[in-house]
């Protein structure tokens, strides 16, 4: 076919707007990502959105049902727990700690261990075998164990708990970036840009990572809906974040004793929990179809 | 086999040192005094705390209280709860067999449901019910699985009153303890009551079960989808297609005997993900395992019981991921090759 711009310069797309195009035709993914978007909202706009104090109750009001029930307030749109505390407003303010804490938490780890990562990619020998049979054994206890072993260290409570699993996801960043790294290094793009005199650090910063980043954020989001079980786990155990922090299994936990009574405090904050991860996992399914996609076109 | 034997071996070993390191050092870095982390004997005397110290070595360096620490562990001496001032072997040999048995059953429910389940969606891959079971396998790993228990509590237990919601067998039935696995007790006891018993206990086991094992059942799923999909894909499949055999003989006698080679290779770490869910369900279900203990004593702040309870979970997944390791090498000559010690 006959080229009709031929004045201007082709444009190639990098690898992480290509996959952007794919991913934005799948309309399930993009009902996750859309999802995500609005919890990262409501995450960090809950104080001015949320109608309630999320801790103050109004003893007026203990344990009323949503308002679709008989009984239900409208101005309480969800009910409220036994403490007449509003539960709209408690799980506004518990996506910014269940679901933003999750997603810093992630953050972090990620920086973490792709920092290690590459550097322990670009390592070898002893220090590198040494690493590769630590990293098997650590990464064969499970997630949530490792984070129960690090809070009965540390002591429970939210920081604590936020704490343990950061420490608990660095070890798999380090081991997806060092992997997807040396795979990168064998490829000839990599030669080419070493023939022409770059070093490690600049074929890494401009070579490497644009064609590794979609790998790590497809691990990344599947370590933030694991995150957020385990925040919300930990919360429940009482291991995590304490009375009265609205953080999603804490108010499941506090609305067991009530269970029979009024299960709206049980089954709204794990729908809540359900929501979240399932967004999460929604975008991180998209982005693995558009990888995949990617790969056969 | 053998080269292989002892690469598990030396990993075993290096794990296990990693392991009593690990909780060795927990003494330390908890609060309180050192020794009296180790033994548990929060109301030693003086005469007492001069006798644990001599014999944790504790005035030695490092290196020799490690020892004896490692020593106290192999002679099965865990030292005493701090909460219940009983010997915490006493405890684990009572509590992890329900675990176990917890674990088993889960394992067994996953994987009758997520691997045929699997196997369907990688034969009707790309078509509706393929979707359909993706679905629902990512649904069901997403949901909280405390959440699922308490409504599976609310459903079958207290809506329907189908199943009862906790503990292990009903306190009517008395059932001597011998192994510690519930059933096996059961059938091996004399009572006249033993079938109500066994029907007792598997309609307690049966709830906690099927809530462990829902989010491994969609893992399952996934691993069989993708295993079944390499495997149709190869040329032995072709071939045994071009030879005229029909789909049935195919998928029956072909393809599913290595598709599932690929799936017990991942069982092992499923495995570790499963206690983890087990620990949580046990809480919720008042199950008298381990994993129950475990949580009570950190809330309790039970240092020595936290220290050896992780010492003996941990051990005990590892010793079931190397198992399946071996199980894998053994169907699978291909795995026994120079693959470095994970």
């Amino acid at each position: 076919m006959a080229r009709e711009k031929i004045y201007l310069e082709e444009s190639f797309p990098s690898p992480f707007i290509q996959l952007w195009g794919i991913f934005r035709k799948t309309p399930v993914a993009m009902l996750g990502f859309c999802c995500f978007i609005f919890l990262v909202v409501l995450a960090i706009f809950a104080p001015i959105i949320a109608p309630y104090s999320p801790v103050d109750g109004n003893l007026d009001m203990i344990l009323l049902p949503p308002a679709w029930h008989d009984n239900g307030n409208v101005s309480y749109l969800l009910g409220t727990d036994e403490l007449g505390r509003d539960m709209l407003s408690r799980l506004m303010y518990g996506t910014s700690l269940t679901f933003g804490l999750s997603f810093i938490v992630v953050v972090f780890s990620l920086v973490i261990g792709v920092i290690i990562g590459s550097l322990s990619a670009l390592t070898k020998g002893i220090k590198s075998s040494f690493l590769n049979h630590f990293l098997d054994v650590v990464l064969s206890i499970p997630s949530l164990l490792l984070a129960i072993i690090i809070v009965a260290i540390l002591g429970p409570g939210i920081s604590n708990t936020v704490w343990a699993i950061a420490i608990v996801f660095i070890p798999q960043f380090i081991h997806i970036t060092r992997y997807a790294v040396k795979e990168e290094f064998r490829k000839d793009y990599v030669l080419a840009s070493r023939l022409d005199g770059a070093s490690n650090f600049r074929i890494l910063y401009y070579s490497v990572f644009p064609n590794i980043v979609e790998r790590l954020m497809s691990q990344a989001t599947l370590a933030q809906s694991a995150a957020i079980l385990d925040i919300a786990t930990l919360g429940f155990l009482g291991l995590g974040a304490q009375i009265p922090l609205p953080e999603w299994g804490a108010i499941l936990a506090n609305g067991l004793e009530h269970f029979y009574v009024a299960p709206w405090t049980v089954y709204l904050p794990g729908l809540a929990i359900l929501f979240a991860v399932v967004a999460t996992n929604l975008v991180g399914e998209g982005i693995r179809h558009a990888l995949k996609l990617r790969k056969e076109s | 086999m053998l080269k292989f034997t002892f690469r598990r071996l030396s990993l075993f070993v290096f794990t296990m040192l990693v392991l009593t390191l690990l909780s060795f050092s927990l003494s330390f870095l908890f609060p309180g005094d050192t020794v009296i982390n180790h033994s548990g004997q929060i109301n030693a005397t003086p005469t007492e705390l001069v006798q644990l110290n001599k014999a944790y070595q504790m005035d030695k360096g490092l290196f020799t209280q490690y020892v004896a620490y490692v020593s106290h562990i192999l002679s099965g001496d865990f030292g005493q709860s701090m909460a219940s001032q009983s010997p915490i072997r006493d405890e684990i040999i009572e509590l992890l067999p329900a675990t176990i048995e917890l674990s088993l059953v889960a394992l067994l429910v996953a994987m009758l449901i997520g691997i045929p389940l699997g196997f369907i969606a990688a034969i009707n891959h790309n078509k509706a019910s393929d979707n359909a079971i993706l679905s629902m396998a990512m649904l069901g790993y997403s949901i909280p699985v405390f959440w699922l228990g308490l409504l599976a509590i609310l459903v079958f237990s207290i809506g329907l009153g189908w199943l009862p919601s906790a503990g292990q067998i009903s306190l009517l039935f008395e059932i001597e303890l011998v192994t510690g696995i519930q059933f096996i007790d059961i059938l091996l006891s004399d009572s006249p009551y033993k079938w109500q018993a066994f029907s007792d206990a598997s309609a307690h086991i049966i709830l906690p079960a099927c809530v462990v094992a829902l989010a491994p059942a969609t893992i399952f799923i996934r691993l069989s989808r993708a295993a079944m999909i390499e495997v149709l894909a190869t040329s032995y499949i072709r071939a045994a297609r071009a030879k005229g055999l029909s789909f049935k003989q195919i998928i029956f006698r072909h393809a599913i005997r290595n598709a599932l080679i690929q799936i017990i290779r991942h069982v092992g770490l499923q495995f570790a993900n499963l206690v983890t869910l087990a620990m949580v369900t046990e809480v919720i279900f008042s199950w008298p395992g381990i994993g129950r203990w475990l949580i009570e004593s950190i809330a309790q702040r039970d240092y020595t019981a936290i220290q050896s309870g992780l010492l003996v979970l941990s051990c005990f997944i590892f010793i079931i991921h190397i198992l399946t390791d071996f199980i894998y090498a053994a169907l699978n000559p291909l795995a026994r090759g120079n693959k470095y010690g994970s």
